[in-house]
């Protein structure tokens, strides 16, 4: 970090006799950055899009499908695994029920609801978004919420509070001058 | 004193002869100062509030869905005939299904309970089942031969009927009804007075007199 450009003004980049630095021209050109950032956000999110919405390209196999869905079970036997990574034979005889119905032609979500039916929606890891469990949806979102908007008041707030030297001294602050003033003059 | 410091910033340095401008401080500064602690602990004490609730609960005691609704078919071989039940064969028959394993001992706990039901009930119609939960039918046999049952026990391989069932662990009774509705299920073990109560409930009141007049 030069000097240079902070002592000549923000234009200071473009009269020095050498080049800019990127780093200058960026400072100079905040367009530049936002347009970068949101290219590099565009990209990242095309890229999700397509891997959400096609998926790897070779259809799952069996064990694929049974593994994606065990991932989304609670296992019964353990109160905080999942049927796909615990180890318990309950997990496994979950599992392989899940393989069954997959051969049986019946759809995650069939197989999902087969699994509530017996065991509520305690059974799913992620609760639904309805009743009691929405608080778990909402909440964070609500949370963030509150506090930008907690934040937005704090920052609002506390800027006039700043002293400025270009703001003309309040009524009361020209009294309190006054009054010390003539403190400094009185000897004693 | 060079310069004189922002009276909104800090009052408390007001000098002496200041007195009315610390009176007007006095008035409107506490009050705001108070204002951001208090505020910034609602969110804490919301989250404890959420957390209190939560952990105060316990996870497992989630009442199955399954009560109130059909009782889920099963063909299962009985462990010591090798004959095969079928629920559907039971229909007509309250039916009282227990879930268990030797290896557990709530279930030996409970095992006196159950069959002092079955000697009391076991001949009024009403028809006491077990299946056995992530056991070898060796263990189950051995278990047999030491504290006696006079009901089947059946073997359910891979576990498909308890998971059928929703059952968490074991032990777990299932109370089912004439016409096959799962009427109660107990998590944990059962005593003989909720037994007794939970087979009552399922037989006519015409027969109920009767037991009552046989009993002692």
């Amino acid at each position: 970090m030069s000097t240079n450009g902070r002592t000549s003004g923000p234009r200071g980049g473009h009269d020095a006799r050498r080049a800019p630095t990127i780093a200058e021209r960026t400072r100079s050109r905040p367009a530049f950055t936002t347009m970068g950032l949101a290219l590099a956000g565009a990209v990242v999110a095309g890229a999700l899009v397509l891997v959400a919405t096609k998926g790897p390209s070779a259809p799952l196999t069996v064990n694929e499908r049974v593994q994606q869905i065990a991932s989304g079970l609670r296992c019964v036997a353990c109160q905080n695994l999942s049927v796909a990574d615990s180890p318990s034979k309950m997990a496994l005889a979950m599992r392989t029920e899940i393989g069954h119905q997959i051969r049986s032609g019946k759809t995650p979500d069939e197989i999902r609801d087969y699994f509530v039916a017996r065991y509520s929606d305690w059974i799913l890891l992620s609760p639904p978004a309805s009743g009691l469990a929405l608080v778990a949806w909402v909440a964070p979102a609500l949370a963030l919420a509150l506090g930008a908007v907690a934040l937005a008041w704090a920052l609002r707030r506390k800027r006039p509070g700043r002293p400025s030297a270009d703001a003309p001294p309040t009524p009361a602050e020209r009294a309190r001058i006054r009054r010390e003033l003539a403190m400094l003059e009185e000897p004693d | 004193m060079s310069e004189p410091a922002g009276p909104e910033e800090e009052p408390a340095e007001v000098g002496a002869p200041a007195e009315a401008e610390a009176g007007a401080g006095a008035e409107g500064r506490p009050r705001r100062r108070w204002r951001i602690p208090i505020l910034s602990l609602v969110p804490i004490v919301a989250f404890a509030a959420l957390l209190g609730f939560g952990l105060g609960r316990d996870p497992r005691l989630v009442p199955n869905a399954l009560v109130g609704k059909a009782a889920p078919a099963f063909a299962l071989k009985d462990l010591r005939s090798g004959r095969v039940i079928t629920l559907s064969q039971l229909r007509g028959h309250p039916v009282v299904i227990n879930f268990w394993a030797s290896w557990c001992a709530e279930c030996v706990q409970e095992h006196p309970n159950l069959f002092a039901t079955w000697q009391r009930y076991g001949n009024a119609g009403v028809v006491f089942l077990s299946i056995l939960y992530e056991d070898s039918p060796g263990k189950a046999a051995q278990f047999e031969r030491q504290l006696g049952k006079g009901w089947p026990d059946l073997d359910d391989p891979g576990s498909r009927t308890a998971l059928n069932y929703g059952v968490r662990g074991v032990p777990e009774t299932f109370f089912i009804d004439r016409r096959g509705i799962i009427r109660f299920q107990q998590v944990g073990p059962s005593t003989y007075d909720l037994l007794n109560t939970r087979i009552r409930a399922m037989l006519p009141s015409a027969q109920r007199g009767r037991l009552e007049a046989a009993a002692p």
